[in-house]
């Protein structure tokens, strides 16, 4: 749909940067860029719907977890807004290695979202706007405003476009076909045939959600109840341990049988996915419960969660059984897993389908190649998940106002955070279903901890200016002494004295028949910095559990850690080899015409992003590293 | 790749057996990797020797003696490629040249990448601008034909074997991954008792493979040499007699060879890599034709030609049409069927063409010793020699099935240590990322791919 205006009109306020959007990506823009000093506007077609969670009840989870940690190390605004409104939390894969601790927090959705709002319209030079934005003016290939459906131009110099799931969205179950947004709101409709005029490829994904039902239909009695951790971490490092040891709620957990499945192969003709009306691509990792049905035929039952929306509603969320199968089929399936024998529905199942763009026509700064000033974030560049939305908007929103600022615009890689490795993700890779972060993706995965996050990005988030000089020095302190106190632990020795071989024997440790540093002992499996107590005369301090923690990671993975830091100096020797702008890659003699091709494509911004770029061989970047060396 | 400073080393002679063979070693380990192999009068130790000096003594690999050697020793950045370089002149011989530069693999190095030397000594400031474009055609030349022989000339089963493998490592992989992706659908507890059976039995295999490479049987080493000739000329025959064994079918029926059959033979210390193939000829029978064209093909590519020509009928067209194609190669004709009344002689085929000529009977196995002396002149003489490349495949192919082998070691080392689950992923994707260095198959999206289409993930 092409917009044309009625009545045109200007508005003379002046604007650095304008956000489109304010789901999770646009918040984290819109703050971040409001907070490096730029006058920001924030449109969103309902004010209501800022910071909305339209599918599953929580933030974080394996991997997004890490995101959300590493954005608050950034300075982004998602990880303090959970602690302040999560009902329960808990560390994932506990019991596993700590480079896969994963935290997970149960939302209050309209308190989160609510708290996201009152930060964004207490936020100093940022205003919110409710309106549609239809049009992106650019001028030279240079940003210069925005109009939106009332006909109003708004000038400025950078635009961050997050628009979500919105553009062109049709919501879909059964036959039933609604041209909204996610929870029946308006659908943006005129902005994709702007951004085709404007030489932009756009693509079409698909994703859906469960239904909601009423919780006083709900027999818990036939579920297993699921608690959170009895001891909370929060996701902030500027959160108080202390403030988030909060009554929590349960979620539920209980499962689908062969008769569930039945009713869903007895009716897979009605399902819009089989039928051929939906053409968008959806994810694999989120598959329906028709998917999952069909794809793994075997498995005689699928678990469903059933997770609270909020504190102040009744509604439940119904994990693990997302569907766009007509609303009598949900009745039914629904009503054949324990517990949901007489459920009520209020919001139906669907799946949605929206317009996104291939991202690969981004810098890893995510701004476009083609038009400068024009940013992008979310899931409007193919992602999918709050917490991967958050993250692009924060480096999208930085970079926005680091451009209007004339400063160089930051890049996060691949051995830094995981942020690094889903951007480079979108920026590089093909896709061709809604991208989510998972921790196989991160080579680095031993690096990019969850616990560690605030040692990996706070002096990039203090550098950029987000984070404050009180926060960067308390942080400066913390390092110090982890780095001490295991320095320390490496050259205190314990002989063979029966206090040490008692303590030993008492935790099931072989004993010692020569000394041993402290560190050796931490090494051991069954032993911790903790335990080692009483052996340890010169210990100082008691130290928080964080940098415990720290200490006991850092000695126990050692080796792990030592090798991967060794791979990082291998790749960082790539990534920062730059590949300049106006290459001529037609002039680089014996580079094949596949390599040339897709170099001319996608314009690697190092040599590092040249090589994963498939269809270009080691051979190539071989010719390419020759080439550049003179 | 890029700019890796790790230590390479590659065989720098060509693969004859000549009177000396050179090694060479470059990169930060360089005297590190020497020292090691080195044995010289009274304890002397290279790496404390200076810059530009030639050492005389032994290379060893532990108690046993590789070879009696001299060693040039350079320090970066006066080398070659700039960095810390040893060169390692030995008495020559395909066997103990290659001998060494397993045994310097061994210590250390790594086998050097198509074009590696050259491109380090240009990235290192070795080179001048107008000499870049030579390495970039030194590179692509090379890793050309590295590609050929690393894929193709690797043995059907071994390749097999491999892929094997790599899918059982995804396979394990991909469950652990997943259920650390969704730890509230799938558990993984204790899968390292399940893993240490698995990861135990692809060791073997890959130990057995390892074993395969040492016996040189991994690729297909050798001089590529393709037996041509019309139909019926006894082409089978004299593979057949070669072997010592009735590997090719053998009739009186003319086009019996229809597919080329493919040998490894050793003649006094040369290996061939021996072609017999299809008789040339114009032919209408569709699955002939096949393999006449497929013969024409081989012979293209060969680095020895064995022209067998019937002496006991008249020239033909056929084979003058074998002449043409022969005149630029180097090539061997043959004589054959001596033992019938001949009408060929070698006055005949001179005025044709100028090659060595052989009189044999394949049929009564006379004029075999001429050949095998005429091929080990030629070798010798170095007008014949391989590739060096695919020797150093062959070592490439040998490092990278270790490698595999010390990431699985390190995998049954976290199980025994109880280590969590996730840092056995870490070690299984490292050996199936070496593995595939020699199928040719890079990781990409295969972990991700595998986890979404075997397993059931959650939400």
């Amino acid at each position: 749909m092409k917009y044309s205006a009625n009545s045109v009109w200007e508005n003379k306020d002046q604007y650095d940067v304008v956000v489109v959007g304010a789901g999770h990506a646009g918040c984290e823009a819109a703050l971040a860029s409001a907070r490096l000093g730029l006058r920001t506007i924030v449109f969103t077609v309902s004010v209501e719907s800022i910071a909305m969670m339209p599918c599953n009840p929580n933030i974080g989870g394996t991997s997004k977890g890490h995101l959300v940690r590493e954005l608050d190390a950034l300075g982004g605004e998602m990880g303090k807004t959970i602690d302040k409104t999560f009902i329960q939390s808990k560390m994932l894969n506990k019991s596993k290695g700590p480079a896969v601790h994963s935290l997970r927090a149960q939302a209050d959705k309209k308190n989160y979202s609510n708290t996201m709002r009152r930060t964004l319209e207490n936020q100093e030079n940022l205003e919110v706007k409710q309106g549609e934005v239809v049009n992106i003016l650019v001028e030279n290939g240079q940003v210069t405003g925005i109009q939106t459906y009332s006909g109003a131009i708004y000038h400025c110099k950078a635009v961050v476009l997050c628009t979500g799931t919105y553009l062109k969205a049709r919501c879909i179950y059964g036959d039933v076909s609604m041209h909204t947004g996610p929870n029946g709101l308006q659908a943006a409709n005129y902005l994709t045939d702007c951004l085709k005029d404007l030489g932009i490829e756009m693509y079409r994904f698909k994703t859906g959600t469960p239904a909601r039902i009423d919780k006083r239909s709900i027999d818990f009695s036939k579920m297993e109840e699921q608690f959170g951790d009895e001891r909370v971490v929060p996701f902030s490092f500027t959160t108080n341990p202390e403030d988030v040891q909060i009554d929590q709620v349960s979620c539920w957990l209980t499962y689908t049988n062969e008769k569930t499945h039945e009713i869903i192969r007895e009716n897979l003709d009605r399902s819009p996915l089989y039928s051929g009306m939906i053409e968008g691509t959806g994810p694999r990792y989120c598959p329906s419960i028709e998917d999952k049905v069909v794809k793994f035929a075997d498995k005689s039952r699928h678990q469903v969660f059933i997770e609270p929306e909020g504190l102040d509603t009744n509604e439940m969320y119904v994990g693990g059984m997302s569907s766009s199968l007509p609303e009598d089929v949900q009745y039914a399936m629904y009503r054949s897993v324990p517990g949901l024998e007489n459920v009520k529905i209020v919001r139906n199942a669907y799946a949605i389908e929206y317009d996104c763009i291939d991202a690969r026509q981004l810098y890893p700064t995510l701004e476009f190649k083609k038009i400068r000033g024009l940013f992008s974030g979310g899931q409007f560049n193919g992602s999918s998940g709050y917490e991967e939305a958050a993250a692009q908007g924060l480096i999208a929103g930085i970079n926005a106002a680091r451009e209007v600022l004339g400063k160089e615009q930051i890049t996060i890689d691949r051995s830094q955070a995981y942020i690094g490795v889903l951007i480079d993700d979108l920026v590089t890779k093909e896709s061709h279903e809604p991208y989510r972060m998972m921790t196989s993706r991160a080579e680095y995965r031993l690096l990019l901890r969850q616990d560690n996050a605030d040692q990996r990005l706070t002096k990039i988030g203090h550098e950029i200016g987000l984070i404050s000089d009180e926060r960067y020095q308390k942080f400066v302190e913390k390092e110090k002494i982890i780095s001490e106190e295991i320095e320390r632990l490496k050259h205190v020795n314990v002989g063979t004295s029966e206090k040490v071989q008692d303590l030993l024997e008492k935790y099931g440790s072989t004993p010692l028949t020569s000394g041993s540093t402290l560190a050796e002992l931490i090494r051991r499996p069954e032993l911790n910095y903790q335990l080692l107590e009483p052996i340890d005369e010169q210990r100082p301090e008691k130290f928080s559990q964080e940098i415990i923690d720290q200490i006991d990671i850092n000695i126990k993975y050692e080796g792990y850690i030592s090798r991967q830091m060794k791979q990082v100096e291998q790749f960082k020797k790539l990534e920062t080899r730059k590949i300049p702008d106006d290459i001529d890659y037609d002039a680089v003699p014996s580079l094949r015409i596949e390599a040339v091709q897709k170099l001319k494509q996608y314009k690697p911004v190092s040599i590092g992003q040249a090589s994963r770029i498939s269809g270009v061989s080691p051979a190539d970047i071989s010719v390419l590293l020759v080439y550049l060396g003179h | 790749m890029g700019f890796r400073t790790d230590t390479i080393a590659a065989i720098s002679t060509a693969m004859t057996n000549s009177g000396i063979g050179i090694v060479r070693i470059s990169g930060e380990d360089a005297f590190d990797v020497i020292d090691k192999i080195y044995k010289g009068k009274k304890d002397k130790i290279l790496s404390e020797q200076k810059s530009h000096t030639i050492h005389y003594g032994y290379i060893m690999d532990g108690d046993d003696t590789i070879d009696e050697v001299l060693v040039l020793l350079m320090r970066g950045p006066h080398s070659y490629t700039g960095e810390d370089t040893v060169e390692i002149d030995c008495h020559g011989g395909v066997f103990v040249t290659k001998k060494i530069l397993e045994t310097v693999i061994k210590y250390g190095a790594r086998p050097a990448e198509p074009g590696e030397f050259s491109k380090r000594a240009f990235l290192n400031g070795r080179m001048d601008l107008s000499q870049a474009e030579a390495v970039i055609d030194i590179i692509n030349s090379k890793n050309e034909y590295a590609l050929k022989s690393s894929v193709n000339q690797l043995k059907g089963s071994v390749h097999k074997k491999i892929k094997e493998i790599r899918e059982e490592i995804l396979y394990h992989t991909a469950f652990i991954e997943t259920a650390l992706d969704d730890p509230e659908h799938i558990s993984v507890d204790g899968y390292g008792d399940k893993l240490r059976g698995v990861v135990d039995k692809l060791m073997a295999e890959i130990k057995k493979l390892l074993d395969t490479v040492d016996n040189g049987r991994i690729i297909r080493e050798g001089i590529k040499t393709v037996i041509v000739g019309k139909p019926n000329a006894g082409k089978s025959s004299l593979l057949n007699t070669l072997l010592g064994e009735e590997r090719a079918i053998v009739t009186d029926i003319a086009g019996t060879t229809r597919d080329v059959l493919e040998e490894n033979i050793q003649l006094q210390g040369v290996s061939l890599n021996i072609m017999d193939t299809a008789g040339i000829r114009h032919t209408e029978d569709i699955v002939e034709k096949i393999g006449v064209d497929k013969a024409r093909a081989n012979a293209e590519e060969a680095d020895l030609i064995i022209y067998v020509v019937d002496s006991s009928i008249p020239l033909d067209e056929n084979d003058f049409e074998i002449i043409n194609m022969i005149r630029e190669k180097r090539a061997i004709i043959l004589l054959n069927k001596t033992d019938l009344s001949t009408v060929v002689d070698k006055d005949e085929l001179k005025k044709w063409i100028t090659k060595p000529m052989i009189e044999i009977s394949a049929k009564e196995e006379t004029g075999i010793h001429e050949l095998e002396s005429t091929l080990k002149e030629m070798f010798y003489h170095g007008e014949l020699s391989f590739n060096d490349e695919i020797y150093i495949t062959n070592a490439r192919h040998k490092a990278a099935l270790n490698d595999a082998y010390q990431s699985l070691g390190k995998v049954m080392d976290s199980i025994e240590n109880q280590m969590p689950e996730d840092f056995f992923t870490i070690d299984l994707m490292d050996a199936y990322e070496s593995l595939g260095s020699i199928t040719g198959e890079t990781i990409g999206e295969d972990l991700v791919n595998e986890i979404f289409s075997k397993f059931c993930m959650g939400k």
